[in-house]
Formats: C-alpha cells, sequence, structure tokens
C-alpha cells in the first residue's frame, strides 16, 4: 500500500487494490453522498474487511445461542461476561491470529496473545489465565502411503513446520510470561493441512466484580477522548484488511511489515494503569485499538454510544515523523487505547497514566450528530457517519454447497487386526504420535503458576483450573476450569458432528474437572467463503455448535472467525474451536486425571449407554468406517476416512452432570474423559499423572531416563468390555465417555450415582502397584508393558522429534 | 513487624509475595513503590519477581537505578533483611548486593516447572527454620537462572557458606558432573539452568541479603503443589522476632 497522500485521487483501481468491491464502493458513496478520499476509503476498507465485518459470516452467526441466565454480556463488546456468583463475573474470548502467525510466527503470536489481553481488561477485568489453541502442519516428514484428503507434508515443509513451531510456542511464552498471566491450558496438534496455515487461537479469561465492568459506547457530549497506551507507528497497517482477509500466495511472505510487534512490557503497565484508572470512576467508555487500530476504536464507540466522535491526529503520539493522516487511522501498533473520560475530570485519568510512565493524551471529543471526524492540525481529513460505517457494512449470503460425496467402500476403511494380535507396539506408536505424545516440551516454556491461582495446569486435569481468591468465603474458594477442543479432521468429514464433538469435548473437560459448564467462546477458522463449499462448511459448522450449545446450556458468548486460512487455493480443514468456561462451587474439589491409589477401582462411564460397555450393536463395515476418522487409524495406518463417531447430545448431557455431581460429593479419585486414543491413551495418561503425586517427585517426566533410582510407580490392570475388535474397544473414540478410578468403599456409591444420571458404569479393572499396565480383551492380553517404558515414549517423544531433527538440520 | 514488597514497573510476583506474607502467613506487608525512597519502617523487603522495566538490555539492569534500591542498598548495609526471588535475585546481582551475575539457561529456553533444592546452610536468616540438608519443593519460572561467577568468588562462596540451597534431583543427588557439561539439561537433571555448582539461591557474607531463583512464594498451599516455601518465610520472621527480642 504505497498510497499515502490524502491529495490522491481515488479510482476504482485504488479502490480495488484496497480489496473493496465495485459494490462497496458505491455504497460508500451512498453514505457519504460523494466520492471518498484515500483516507476515507481507507477507513471504509478496514472497517468493512472480512476481519472486522463479519461480511460473510453475520448471516450465520445470528442461529448460535447467546442467551443464558448467567450471560452478563454476549456477543458485540470487547469479550463475553458471565455471572460466577458472589457479586464476581468472568469475561473471557478466544481469538485467532493465524495469518500473522504464518508470515512472522514469534511477532504473530505474541501480538495475537497481546490482543486477547487487551479485549479482557478492557473490559475492567484482569486477566488470571490463558490457554493457546495451536494447530501445525506435520512437523515429521509423513509417510508416503499417507491416504489424507490434504497431501502428505515434505522433508523442507516438515523442517519449516519446525520453525513455526518454535517461533509461535516463543512468542507466545515471551508475552504471557512477561506480562505475567498463566498460560495454564489449550491444546496442540498437527494435520497436513495446517502445513502452510497454522491456527494460532488465543483464550483469555479475567474476573472483575461485576459493577466494575466497562463497555465500550462514547457517551455525554462534550467529553474528552483519550489516547493511552504506546506511540503510533507504521507498522501493522491493513494487518486486519490485506492479511486476515485474503488468501496466501507465494507473495505473502512480502507482506511480513504487515504484522504488528508486540511489547508485552508495556502491555502490562497499560494493564495497571488501566485497572487503576477505572477506579477514579472518572472513565466512561473504553476500547482498545486491536484491528483496524483508531478507525475501529472510534467509530464503534461513537456507534455504539449513538454518539459522533471529533479527534485531530496532530495530537496522535506518533513513533515516527510524516506520518499521513491515512497511516495514522489504519496503524495497528500494539498496546494502545481509546477512552472517553467525564469532562473536567480528564486530569485524574492522566495523572495515572503518567504514574505509570505511559503516553496519554486528550485527542478529541464526543460529538453530537453521530459524524466521526477526523482533523490533521485542525484541518478535516475525513468525515464519516459513524453508524454506516461501524454497523453498515455489506452482509454477503454467500452461495453454499455440499462438496461431492466421497465415494469410499469397504476397501477405503481401516482393517482391524486378527484377534489376540499383540497391540503394544501399535499403542507405544501412538503414544509417541506428536498428537498424542506430551506437550511437556512446548508447555513448560509457559509460566504456568503465577499469581498463585492454578490449581489444574496443563494436562493435570481435563480442563485448566484456577482458583479465585476474591471469592474467598468462610474457608471456600471457588474455581473457574477452561478448555478448548476442536478436531479439524473430524470437522472436514462431517462439519456438523465434527462441530457437534467439539463443543461436547470441551464440556465433557470442564465437568472431568468437576466443574459445572456455564458458557462457550468460539473460534471459528475456515477457509475462503468465496468458496461455496466452505460457506457449506461454514453453515454446517455453526448449526452443529448451535445444537450442541443449546443442548448442553453453554451459550456462546463470543469469539471470532477467521476465513481465508488457505494458501496457493488449498483449504485447511473446517475447525471451530470451542472454549468452554465452568464453576467450581468448592475448588478444594477439583478432579484430576492421575490416579491416586492402589486397590482403586477402574470405572468405565458411558453416557450413551447404561449397560455399561458402550457399544452399540453396529455392523462391523460401520464401525469400522467409523474408526477410519481415528487418531490411530491416522498414526498407524495412515488412513484418514469415513466419518467422526455419532454423537448422542442428551447422552453427552448425562455424563457431564454426573461427573460434576460425582466429584461435588466427593465420591471419586480421578476423571479423565476419552477422547483421542481412545480408553488405552486415557488410561496410560491417568498412570503418568500419578507420578506427580509420588513422594519426592513432582516431575513424571523427570524419571525415564534416569540413571538414578527406580521409583515405584502404579500400574493397571484392566479387562475391556467387548465390542468391534480389540484395537476398536482400546483406541475408539465414540464419546460420552469418562474413566474414572473410585476406593472399593465408594464404588456404591458411584454406582447409584450414575444410575440416578442414567449413566452405565461398568467396572473394567483395578489400580495396582507393580510398575506395569496390563489389558486384556476377550480373555486376552493385548497390552502389555512397564508404565516407565511407555512414560518415556509418551513423555519425551515431541522434544525428541523436535531437537533430533534441529541436529540433523 | 513488617514485610514490604517493592513494586517495579513489570513487576509481576508482587502480588503473589504480597498474598503469601499477608495472607498465608498472616503477617503486616505493604507495597513499596519503586519511585519511593522510603521503605515505611519495613523490617524486611522482598523484590519479587516479574520482568522489570521489562528486563530490556539485561534482567534487573534497569531496575537497580531506580530510586527505591538507594534506600534498600541502605537497608542492607545496616542489616536489613533483603529478599530476592527471582527478578529480584538478578537485581540484587545487578546492584551488587550479592556476588556474581545471571546468564541465559544453558537450554536458552524459558524454563517453568517443579524443581528441587537442598538447604545447604541453616545459619541464616532465611533457612534457620530448615534442616540442613532438607529437600524443598520449587517452582521455577526464568529463562536466566543460570549463575555465573569467578573461580575466586565461586570459592569464597562455598567457604562461607553463602550457598543456601542447590538444584538437586527429585530424590535429594547433585547431579553427575558428565551430565552437568552438557549444553541442554537431560530431563531428569536437577539443575535446570546450567547453574554453577548447582547453585539456586546465596547469601552475602554478612548473612542478610538472599537470593534464589525458584519461587518460594508459589510455593505457600498445598493446594499449589508444595508448602516448601514457607520454611524461607518462616525462617525470616523467626529472625525478626529474634533480633525484636534482642533489641528490647
Amino acid at each position: 500500500m504505497a498510497t499515502t497522500q490524502t491529495e490522491i485521487k481515488v479510482t476504482p483501481e485504488i479502490a480495488a487494490e484496497h480489496g473493496v468491491t465495485r459494490d462497496e464502493y458505491a455504497r460508500i458513496q451512498k453514505i457519504l453522498g460523494r466520492e471518498p478520499n484515500i483516507t476515507e476509503l481507507g477507513i471504509f476498507s478496514v472497517m468493512w474487511s472480512e476481519h472486522c465485518s463479519y461480511k460473510s459470516s453475520k448471516v450465520h452467526l445470528k442461529r448460535l445461542p447467546t442467551k443464558g441466565k448467567l450471560v452478563v454480556q454476549g456477543p458485540g463488546e470487547n469479550a463475553g461476561v458471565v455471572d460466577i456468583g458472589d457479586g464476581l463475573v468472568a469475561a473471557f474470548k478466544i481469538e485467532s491470529h493465524n495469518h500473522p502467525s504464518y508470515v512472522e510466527p514469534f511477532q504473530g503470536a505474541t501480538t495475537g496473545v497481546g490482543g486477547i489481553l487487551r479485549d479482557i481488561f478492557t473490559m475492567g477485568a484482569r486477566p488470571i489465565a490463558v490457554l493457546d489453541s495451536l494447530r501445525f502442519g506435520e512437523i515429521s516428514p509423513v509417510a508416503a502411503t499417507f491416504r489424507s484428503p490434504s497431501l502428505p507434508n515434505s522433508d523442507s515443509e516438515a523442517a519449516a513446520n519446525r520453525r513455526i513451531l518454535d517461533g509461535v510456542i516463543r512468542g507466545i511464552a515471551h508475552y504471557g510470561n512477561c506480562f505475567g498471566v498463566p498460560t495454564v491450558g489449550g491444546e496442540v496438534s498437527f494435520e497436513p493441512c495446517y502445513s502452510q496455515n497454522p491456527l494460532v487461537n488465543a483464550l483469555a479469561l479475567g474476573i472483575a466484580r461485576k459493577e466494575d465492568i466497562f463497555l465500550a459506547k462514547a457517551k455525554g457530549l462534550g467529553n474528552p477522548v483519550i489516547y493511552v497506551g504506546a506511540k503510533t507507528g507504521r507498522d501493522g497497517i491493513h494487518g486486519a484488511s490485506l492479511l486476515a482477509s485474503a488468501e496466501f500466495t507465494e507473495e505473502s511472505q512480502q507482506k511480513r511489515p504487515n504484522v504488528q510487534v508486540g511489547d508485552p512490557f508495556t502491555e502490562k503497565l497499560l494493564l495497571e494503569a488501566c485497572l487503576e484508572a477505572m477506579k477514579t470512576g472518572a472513565i466512561v467508555a473504553i476500547q482498545d485499538m486491536g484491528a483496524a487500530g483508531l478507525t475501529c476504536s472510534t467509530c464503534e464507540m461513537a456507534s455504539r454510544g449513538g454518539t459522533g466522535i471529533e479527534i485531530d491526529l496532530a495530537k496522535v503520539p506518533q513513533r515516527e515523523t510524516g506520518m499521513s493522516p491515512y497511516e495514522i487511522m489504519l496503524s495497528e501498533s500494539q498496546e494502545r487505547m481509546l477512552l472517553v473520560a467525564e469532562k473536567g475530570r480528564e486530569h485524574e485519568v492522566l495523572d495515572v497514566f503518567k504514574k505509570w510512565g505511559l503516553d496519554s493524551t486528550v485527542v478529541g471529543e464526543v460529538t453530537a450528530g453521530g459524524l466521526l471526524v477526523v482533523k490533521d492540525h485542525g484541518k478535516v481529513v475525513a468525515q464519516i457517519p459513524a453508524h454506516p460505517l461501524a454497523e453498515e457494512g455489506p452482509v454477503y449470503n454467500r452461495p453454499l454447497t455440499a462438496p461431492a460425496p466421497r465415494n469410499e467402500s469397504d476397501k477405503d476403511w481401516f482393517p482391524f487386526a486378527p484377534e489376540k494380535t499383540d497391540l503394544t507396539a501399535n499403542f507405544k506408536k501412538l503414544l509417541a504420535s506428536p498428537a498424542i505424545a506430551s506437550k511437556r516440551w512446548i508447555t513448560e516454556q509457559y509460566d504456568t503458576s503465577v499469581r498463585t491461582n492454578t490449581l489444574a495446569g496443563p494436562g493435570a486435569s481435563d480442563a485448566a483450573v484456577v482458583r479465585i481468591k476474591e471469592s474467598e468465603k468462610n474457608g471456600v474458594l471457588r474455581g473457574l476450569a477452561l478448555s478448548t477442543d476442536g478436531n479439524g479432521r473430524w470437522c472436514f468429514l462431517n462439519p456438523k458432528v465434527g462441530a457437534m464433538h467439539a463443543v461436547a469435548e470441551a464440556a465433557r473437560n470442564v465437568a472431568a474437572s468437576g466443574a459445572r459448564p456455564i458458557a462457550a467462546t468460539n473460534c471459528l477458522n475456515f477457509g475462503s467463503p468465496e468458496k461455496p463449499e466452505v460457506m457449506w462448511q461454514f453453515s454446517q459448522s455453526i448449526d452443529g455448535i448451535g445444537e450442541a450449545c443449546t443442548a448442553l446450556a453453554t451459550p456462546i458468548t463470543g469469539g471470532n472467525v477467521s476465513f481465508y486460512n488457505e494458501t496457493l487455493g488449498k483449504s485447511i480443514y473446517p475447525t471451530p474451536v470451542i472454549g468452554i468456561l465452568g464453576i467450581l462451587d468448592d475448588a478444594s474439589k477439583v478432579l484430576k486425571i492421575a490416579f491416586r491409589n492402589e486397590g482403586d477401582i477402574i470405572v468405565l462411564l458411558n453416557g450413551a449407554n447404561s449397560s455399561g460397555a458402550g457399544q452399540h450393536a453396529t455392523a462391523p463395515s460401520a464401525r469400522r468406517r467409523e474408526f477410519s476418522s481415528s487418531e490411530y487409524s491416522k498414526t498407524i495406518a495412515g488412513i484418514v476416512a469415513g466419518d467422526p463417531p455419532s454423537i448422542e447430545l442428551g447422552a453427552e448431557k448425562w455424563l457431564i452432570d454426573c461427573l460434576v455431581a460425582l466429584a461435588a460429593a466427593g465420591t471419586i479419585e480421578s476423571a479423565h474423559d476419552l477422547s483421542d486414543g481412545g480408553a488405552a491413551v486415557t488410561i496410560a495418561e491417568s498412570l503418568f499423572a500419578a507420578l506427580n503425586n509420588q513422594p519426592q517427585n513432582c516431575h513424571p517426566e523427570r524419571s525415564p531416563r534416569s540413571e538414578g533410582p527406580a521409583f515405584s510407580s502404579l500400574g493397571a490392570t484392566i479387562t475391556l468390555p467387548e465390542s468391534a475388535s480389540a484395537e476398536y474397544a482400546l483406541f475408539g473414540e465414540s464419546g460420552a465417555r469418562a474413566i474414572v478410578s473410585v476406593s472399593p468403599a465408594k464404588l456404591a456409591a458411584l454406582r447409584a450415582t450414575a444410575r440416578q444420571y442414567g449413566v452405565g458404569a461398568h467396572e473394567i479393572g483395578k489400580v495396582t502397584r507393580d510398575n506395569s499396565l496390563r489389558i486384556e480383551y476377550k480373555g486376552h492380553t493385548v497390552v502389555q508393558s512397564d508404565v516407565p517404558a511407555l512414560l518415556d515414549v509418551w513423555a519425551n517423544s515431541l522434544e525428541r522429534t523436535i531437537t533430533d531433527m534441529e541436529s540433523t538440520r | 513487624m513488617k514485610f514490604g514488597v517493592v513494586v517495579f514497573p513489570g513487576s509481576n510476583c508482587d502480588h503473589d509475595a504480597f498474598h503469601a506474607v499477608g495472607h498465608v502467613l498472616e503477617k503486616p506487608v505493604e507495597f513499596i513503590w519503586h519511585q519511593s525512597e522510603d521503605l515505611h519502617n519495613c523490617d524486611a523487603i522482598i523484590l519479587p519477581g516479574g520482568f522489570s522495566y521489562g528486563d530490556y538490555l539485561r534482567t534487573g539492569a534497569i531496575a537497580r537505578f531506580s530510586p527505591v534500591m538507594n534506600s534498600v542498598a541502605k537497608f542492607a548495609k545496616s542489616g536489613g533483611l533483603v529478599l530476592g526471588i527471582c527478578n529480584g535475585f538478578q537485581i540484587l546481582l545487578e546492584a551488587g548486593l550479592l556476588p556474581g551475575a545471571m546468564m541465559r539457561n544453558s537450554g536458552l529456553r524459558f524454563i517453568c516447572r517443579h524443581v528441587h533444592v537442598r538447604v545447604e546452610d541453616t545459619n541464616s536468616p532465611f533457612t534457620n527454620s530448615a534442616q540442613k540438608g532438607q529437600i524443598l519443593k520449587f517452582p521455577i519460572a526464568h529463562s536466566d537462572g543460570n549463575y555465573n561467577c569467578d573461580e575466586a568468588t565461586l570459592a569464597a562462596l562455598e567457604k562461607n557458606h553463602q550457598v543456601l540451597f542447590r538444584y538437586t534431583t527429585a530424590d535429594g543427588k547433585d547431579d553427575d558432573v558428565a551430565q552437568a557439561l552438557l549444553p541442554v539439561r537431560p530431563i531428569n537433571a536437577g539443575n535446570p539452568n546450567g547453574s554453577m555448582n548447582n547453585i539456586a539461591g546465596i547469601c552475602n557474607r554478612e548473612r542478610n541479603v538472599a537470593g534464589l531463583m525458584p519461587h518460594p512464594e508459589r510455593a505457600v498451599e498445598s493446594a499449589l503443589n508444595s508448602e516448601d516455601g514457607l520454611v524461607i518465610l518462616r525462617s525470616m520472621v523467626e529472625a525478626l522476632v529474634g533480633a525484636a527480642k534482642a533489641t528490647a
């Protein structure tokens, strides 16, 4: 975007350069009643970009459930807000930073975290936790035999993916660690389709007193408009419109200058200063400058407040000289906020920012008449009706077309191994796959314990759990649980069912930590909306999310849509990522995945089948079809096909309610839901986590390669219920199931509760202290191994893959 | 008895230290703004963890010039108790109140995990309530915890028993030499960052100023997976009570 002079005459060509279509240009002329100048065109182009205007998704997003008795603020503000009791509210939201993270992994990720943190404290809430949902291309070359819908990754692609992974992880760590918010969870997965388009979705959670929540509505004629935070530079111009709203080509790397640069230190000061300034009571409204910077914050605050805003760019703190109005209005420099103060009390606000060493200056005022007026040294350079600009952008009801059916037949589906096969080797292979292996190497780069609220950090429980010190009430603290989940492969195979599973798994994870799911946020990552197949996937996913969120009583409170996730015309898997928040009435009742005591009984809970076994009688071919969508099928056979497991939302709800009840009553010792890798992986992870509880051993991954003394670990003997095949029983991923452990004394209580909720409780084994895992099926041992041997594979594979590959590079 | 927790721009464990002293230990504590030359008559000063001034230039390199540090130095010279945790330790090194310097972790990455340290000496206001050889479990969270100093300084630290805490394996053993020499720490290593002589924390010759990289203030409640941090804070309280008695 070389054009920066306001004198430049706007032509349809220049409009096109800005990604403004002919129709949209005509609309602009109609709103203004004249030709826009170049600055005005720039302003419209960012506000009407896909990223800011949701023009392709609006019509579908309407179908999402957004109401609930605990919802204080739904979609439309900087973040969703829910009531968590005792006069406290939680603000949370998930947002994508995919495109910047591909063009410049480190800065792309840092600014992704920075942006979502600002969205939270803009509301007046102090951020207390961050989760990151990350998806990358394969980090080691995929076998040529890999029968994936997206092409396997070459060696060079895999090397590039490792560099992207490293940059993104370092970026997230750099920003969150310095800012001082614990990064407590999230997910990391790998599919070839994300090779040139990683997904970086960051979720932030904050809390505040209900009465302290701030909104972004500019009110009060004559009230001063104050700019605070970092100076404005030329970085990030058109980040939203040109980066996030167009697909990638070979030239995309040239867009690196469009990526913003993050400074967590300034953000930390901005956080403390904003919360302190809000306490003065002199702030009327506040909004952060994220996508579309000054443009978005001015016109949105005016539009929401039903007012106008007039600013003079000469007063805007600038990092470099000679910036044009166009550049200043479109800059996406980070760590900036725009706020409206009470006339006559502005000094109270300015003083606080001065104390924290931040720029803060009055740049304009709230006006009547609903106009956004931008001046430069008194001379008007842009004059646009705020409401039409912010709210009356184009809305597209784009064509949908279901893709041609994949005509698969029996031979395309996973061939089950003959009965009695020793599957231990495959099991180890599965434990070593990046999707299943421990993410310790990644999560140890995040500060997970700052603020001393983390009750369950990465991997300790199915959800991340933090306590709320402020909620202390006669010795009892509340806790909040969060989980983010998504399954691109399943959504590719069946967008609606896949999306329903994403919601169900997130809610199940929250419940498995003992918390009651109450609300959701979503990040919708898709290809180009201009492709009817992609819009069909999008529409189907929305239907799935809507149905599931309604059934599980978790309304959507916010989130974002990321389209154009494709490179060279190849779309990513449709990947809706769901974040679900839950309340733990007594934080001390938090459930973790670790088995605790020798002799405890291992029980498979199944919401779908009260007889317990949980395998509906279905034709074997149907089972093979379903199993072909599993992690095991992908890892062991390189087959990605078939259909995701069918989903019963009623069953999911029963299991969730049952888990919450069991946790509240303190009936069970541990809980871990069944998901990627099925029962075998679930049980193994509960054993690995148990090592956390060993005296003098706080970190399971420490011990396996140790020359030190052998430690005694828990083991388990399991007998799996009969089903389609041993592999299906071990590694099948059908939903509404969890594996819990209970002391023999409380087994009866467990059964009673399960019966009450119509959930099957099937005794499948015992926790032992013999250091080994043995799983039997139809009277034969199908998996048998020392726990340390399994642990070594699971705990160290990711690090080995990355470091070994680097050393041989 | 009153504790003071200094707040630098970028401090982010200040609230944690405040919570540990004020709410868990239930002792008087207040924040001290970095611009203040007045330590509000505190009897013990804690320099908390975080990224003071973004740790730009070098960890702690800018914070040491904050006005409050002049007062902290005077306070230390007069025998006052000063504890630097993580970034606070780094600031004490930069300020010359403790010998040595920090380098980037040998693995060149930020590390956050629980580690084990062995109490090497109980003759200090920070360890008097501990047992010699006691193994404590603390979280660490830093990029620059690789303690270094010259041979003479190291010899003096050891000779004068100024090494208060040393990283050990989970079962309280030192890493073997072969491991200690590896550039990237093995997974089971006790020493997470390549620190000289497995040093996790030291005190000055006068024993009234101490710094450590692990976070005792994050290990003060069983819900946080360790209460071992209380040993250090209680030691400080003991020392202050003793001092009060002595002067009484």
